[in-house]
């Protein structure tokens, strides 16, 4: 504000003098996006606050006092800890299935030009823009049709049929921004095919690969409705909190919530770390 | 590898994946559409009898569940982009050096699972919760007041769910536009908002068509939000297609149901992918 301390007629007339209106106009966007980030985050937030209520009956939904207690007592509960195992051991498995999977698609759609490539682009695109009722469903009508027990193979089926889509699209905005020139230079330099691989493309679409696999844990984990058709008789951590949450919600069920959101970020804070480095440890120019 | 059979080497990547996709998805969307028209029961087995019959009859059944799942998606997809138009033009034009902590923000809500996501807003919704039941004892809402089993619940609760699938492919749209091309425009004498309307708004219509489709097509067929935050009075078509699958073994009218919402997922999906062309649904 030192304009207003100038004597008004040595000041020249500005172009645009920015109005009291046009400064508060600026700060709209700003603010907006500050509530609607804060709107994404209420429910997370009220997911941890109420992790730490000491609630009377079974309904976990008024703030009566704060305790540890459901933190220590979870992990003694096998109605609890059995479906977050079978959860754990789900997605585990498709994430390794489908990061290679879908890898390999995705290193196929960069690197090479062949014949079907539209084709393959939507039988990669068109599962990811089917809704999850309808994934859910045509697997089970095609298990009831063949007569396979459902069980923690098929949900493995379904959640790495599911993930290769996703996979194969953050591999691919990884490996589009890669320089095929460091590749030739290690063959210039007598590296083979394989050991140039395994020497400068892997470590390079590393931080790609990590970053599809958390994606593919994350919705894996996560996953109730496509699950909820496949899985028979056994109960995942989601088909769990669904049953329970008919007659209240427990706050075991906020706990493990919390204690996944924590070990999210634990994971992308790693995954950022792990970019970091592989960029600053080869410094690309710019094609 | 000898030269000659070089252009095998792609085909070799994407077999493993491609045959997944095509034994675990393909193979059984052609299997529910041919349980739709197959009739029986679970008890004397089913046989294809081409019951084309039943397309119709679950029309009629189930018309109303429809239009609502239908009306619901529409409102959610106006109220995403409402919301998301703005913040990732925030993120992409006005973020600076922050934008990927922004981003990052935006994202991070969905490392929690859905259901939980979704029990937590019928916390927030709840008649005697601490939101409204504050308010209530308050008296700034009657006592009658409620959210919960209302649309307005399964509305925002989709809404809310649904927001990232829209910010972010507006992200991406709004990122690739040059400010130099906005910064012309102001040259021109183009008014602000004249400038928004006539340049930055059309080139960012691909993230427009992406952030809708993305989000209509889950919408639409989400049973989640109205099964937790809603009522009999909300029912989706997702929840009757699970229902009939799951509770009342009711497979060709179930897959019959499924079959249709596939088949108008798959009508945009193809109306988009001329609009974009194929390679660009990947990236």
């Amino acid at each position: 504000m030192t304009a207003t301390s100038l004597p008004a007629a040595a000041q020249p007339v500005p172009l645009r003098r920015p109005t009291v209106g046009t400064r508060l106009g600026r700060l709209v966007l700003p603010v907006f996006t500050g509530l609607a980030v804060l709107y994404l985050f209420l429910p997370i937030a009220v997911m941890i606050a109420f992790s730490f209520n000491d609630p009377a009956g079974r309904q976990n939904i008024t703030w009566q006092g704060f305790t540890l207690r459901n933190y220590l007592d979870v992990w003694g509960r096998p109605d609890v800890t059995g479906p977050m195992a079978n959860s754990l051991i789900v997605a585990v498995v498709a994430t390794l299935i489908a990061t290679v999977l879908g890898t390999l698609i995705g290193m196929a759609l960069t690197r090479y030009d062949f014949r079907g490539r539209n084709g393959l682009n939507l039988l990669i695109f068109i599962p990811m823009a089917t809704p999850e009722i309808i994934l859910g469903a045509s697997l089970l009508s095609m298990f009831v049709s063949v007569g396979v027990q459902r069980d923690l193979p098929t949900i493995v089926i379904a959640h790495v049929m599911f993930n290769i889509s996703y996979v194969v699209v953050t591999v691919r905005a990884r490996i589009a921004g890669f320089n095929r020139s460091l590749e030739e230079a290690a063959m210039d330099l007598g590296a083979n095919e394989w050991q140039t691989f395994r020497r400068v493309t892997f470590p390079l679409i590393f931080p790609g690969i990590l970053a599809a696999a958390l994606l593919a844990f994350a919705l894996s984990i996560d996953d109730y409705v496509i699950t909820s058709f496949v899985a028979g008789r056994s109960i995942t951590f989601p088909l769990w909190v669904f049953g329970v949450s008919r007659l209240g919600v427990p706050p075991e069920v906020n706990v493990l919530g919390t204690l996944i959101f924590v070990v999210a970020l634990v994971f992308i804070g790693v995954q950022i770390w792990s970019q970091r480095r592989a960029i600053s440890a080869v410094p690309e120019p710019r094609a | 590898m000898p030269r000659h059979w070089r252009w095998l080497v792609p085909y070799l990547f994407l077999v493993p994946g491609g045959l997944w996709l095509l034994a675990f998805f393909v193979v059984p969307m052609l299997v529910m559409a041919s349980v739709s028209l197959q009739t029986g029961s679970l008890g004397t087995g089913y046989a294809l009898t081409w019951n084309f019959g039943v397309y119709p009859e679950m029309v009629q059944a189930w018309a109303p569940q429809f239009g609502r799942s239908l009306w619901y998606a529409l409102i959610v997809t106006a109220l995403t982009l409402a919301v998301g138009y703005p913040m990732a033009y925030t993120i992409a034009f006005r973020g600076g050096r922050y934008k990927n902590v922004l981003l990052l923000l935006v994202i991070l809500p969905f490392f929690t699972a859905y259901i939980i996501r979704t029990l937590s807003w019928k916390l927030i919704l709840a008649d005697n919760g601490f939101v409204l039941g504050s308010l209530k004892d308050a008296g700034i809402l009657e006592a009658g007041f409620r959210v919960i089993a209302t649309p307005m619940a399964v509305i925002s609760g989709l809404t809310y769910n649904f927001l990232p699938f829209m910010v972010l492919p507006l992200y991406v749209a709004l990122e690739k536009v040059d400010p130099k091309l906005v910064e012309a425009a102001a040259d021109l004498y183009a008014s602000r908002v004249h400038a928004f309307l006539r340049v930055t708004l059309p080139l960012s219509m691909p993230g427009v068509f992406a952030g809708s489709l993305l989000t209509f097509i889950p919408a639409i067929g989400d049973f989640i939000n109205s099964e937790i935050l809603g009522s009999r009075d909300t029912t989706m078509i997702g929840q009757i297609i699970q229902r009939l699958f799951l509770n009342n073994n009711a497979y060709p009218e179930a897959a019959a149901l499924g079959f249709m919402l596939m088949a108008a997922v798959l009508a945009m999906v193809v109306v988009y992918a001329r609009v974009v062309g194929a390679d660009e649904l990947t990236r």
